[in-house]
């Protein structure tokens, strides 16, 4: 009996020291061309690859988690995972909470999407996503807020009549406009919100931080990262 | 699945709907539905567990033991599901974690609580960095669990306390007079006639859980309706098999699962009942014997 108890107490700490190198990457899963979930299961997109290549650069084990939009920060808090890379922009009021990298997307434009060129985008229902960046904008403008979970559920807001239009990303919502056979079309200005998208981190990790940070320039410099958003985002897409 | 499904973008029609049907995501959304009838399956028996319990310590003679069992059920009963459901998950979590960090890392000379983070070694996370995605998604389906066997538990306690209480004192007082002792009378004459008065409120029960399943989807297990929300929502070509917005067929699929499952339920349960119903002094007892005439 003592020797079983040893046994496992040694198993346990020298799986503990095994573990020291991997780190857990989470993700929505519900955001193309970001991040989303193939029909295989699998984490797919963008970030996916983006992420992968920046494990190998600094050396780090990777493991990939999917986590809701809603909770991804307060669980990042507990440990449940080490790094958010879900197409998270860099704001102030994020910073207060956690630690970013340095952005490996520019900041991108946000656009609004109706189903007809004369929406009401100054007063009317504007859906967006909870706790982005889109949505603070749309509550501060005037407009009345019309908040969802996912990012799909906005956009079929508008096309059923709920919200006069929706307000998010533009690279998320270019999919949606050219495949809906004019049902949806841009209107209004573009708007340019946010620092970039960044890795998310716990403040105390700096260590990991600095890794990272090495691996993105080295992909900046290289101009492997320029390549990999073409690839994902096309001709459109914003490069460094 | 199958070799025709290699290219899904040249494929349309019935052919596409079976590659469709079958694809990783989808199958994955058949797994779950085993997800809802295991979790159904273990927390019933945890939730019976700790409902007689409670209602055994809320009948004690031991005044302690009786304000446990009573503070037990009122509490539960008292605060929403929802309530018990996003606190446990993360407070169980974090207190397991708490209580192995203790263990097995003793020399851990940096604070736990840093602000907002909460810190433990690596070697005292659970599950370990290193698991494979089922251990996780495994651990994940225990907190539920636990956690639905406590909420239910509560209800359980009230139903089957009022159902020990509902058994004729005659009956209880002939096993006195015959000189059983008081836990004989418990295990053979109270506990066995308790059930008839009991299941009406249990069979009420089992319905709520199952109805409840999808508070699972809640504690980010991947239940049903996480996948019927994931695979219905629109897809543009990014994906291989783009859809417009079938959330709605999605979810008449789980409807028509929910209500089989409560409809076989009935059936069970009514046969049961009926079963624990002949010779009582019930309403359904006397239907029996006038049927029976």
């Amino acid at each position: 009996m003592k020797k079983l108890l040893l046994a496992s107490a040694m198993l346990a700490l020298t799986a503990g020291f095994a573990s020291a190198d991997v780190v857990r990457l989470a993700t929505e899963g519900a955001y193309p061309p970001f991040n989303f979930i193939d029909d295989k299961g699998e984490v797919a997109g963008f970030e996916r690859e983006f992420g992968d290549e920046i494990c190998k650069r600094a050396a780090l084990e990777c493991t990939w988690t999917t986590n809701e939009w809603d909770s991804i920060i307060p669980n990042l808090q507990s440990g449940n995972y080490d790094v958010i890379i879900a197409g998270m922009s860099i704001t102030d009021e994020r910073k207060k909470v956690i630690d970013f990298t340095q952005n490996y997307y520019p900041p991108a434009a946000s656009a609004y999407v109706a189903a007809s060129a004369d929406a009401d985008i100054k007063t009317g229902v504007v859906s967006a996503q909870v706790s982005t960046i889109q949505a603070a904008y749309v509550a501060e403008s005037g407009a009345t807020l019309l908040e969802f979970p996912t990012p799909d559920e906005t956009v079929a807001a508008v096309r059923n009549g709920e919200a006069a239009a929706v307000f998010a990303d533009k690279d998320y919502l270019r999919p949606f406009v050219d495949e809906s056979n004019g049902e949806l079309q841009f209107v209004g200005e573009d708007v340019s919100i946010g620092g970039g998208v960044g890795l998310g981190i716990r403040q105390s990790d700096t260590e990991l931080k600095g890794k990272l940070d090495g691996a993105i320039s080295a992909m900046k410099a290289d101009g492997s990262l320029n390549a990999l958003i073409e690839k994902y985002f096309g001709a459109e897409g914003l490069k460094f | 699945m199958f070799s025709v499904c290699a290219d899904p973008k040249s494929i349309e029609g019935l052919t596409w709907l079976s590659c469709y049907l079958t694809s990783g995501k989808h199958l994955d959304f058949y797994m779950s539905f085993v997800t809802v009838l295991a979790l159904l399956v273990v927390t019933a028996p945890a939730a019976m567990l700790l409902g007689f319990g409670g209602a055994m310590a809320a009948r004690s003679q031991f005044a302690p033991l009786r304000w446990i069992g009573k503070l037990y059920s009122a509490m539960v009963r008292g605060v929403p599901d929802i309530v018990y459901f996003m606190f446990f998950v993360i407070a169980l979590d974090q207190g397991l974690e708490l209580i192995k960090h203790k263990i097995v890392c003793r020399d851990w000379a940096e604070p736990i609580f840093r602000g907002l983070e909460f810190h433990v070694c690596p070697a005292a996370k659970i599950p370990l960095a290193t698991a494979s995605p089922f251990t996780f998604q495994l651990y994940g389906f225990g907190l539920a669990v636990v956690t639905f066997a406590i909420v239910f538990g509560a209800f359980v306690a009230n139903v089957l306390y009022g159902a020990m209480q509902a058994v004729p004192r005659a009956q209880l007082e002939t096993a006195e007079a015959y000189g059983m002792s008081h836990r004989q009378v418990f295990r053979r004459i109270l506990v066995p006639q308790m059930w008839t008065y009991a299941l009406p409120g249990l069979a009420n029960l089992w319905m709520i859980l199952i109805k409840a399943t999808p508070l699972l989807f809640l504690l980010s297990v991947k239940d049903i309706v996480y996948y019927a929300r994931e695979l219905g929502g629109t897809k543009t070509q990014a994906y291989e098999y783009p859809h417009p917005d079938w959330r709605i067929f999605y979810f008449l699929g789980l409807l028509v699962f929910y209500l089989v499952m409560t409809k076989l339920s009935e059936i069970v349960l009514g046969k049961i009942t009926a079963k624990l119903s002949k010779g009582q002094a019930t309403a359904a007892g006397e239907a029996l014997r006038r049927a029976a005439v």
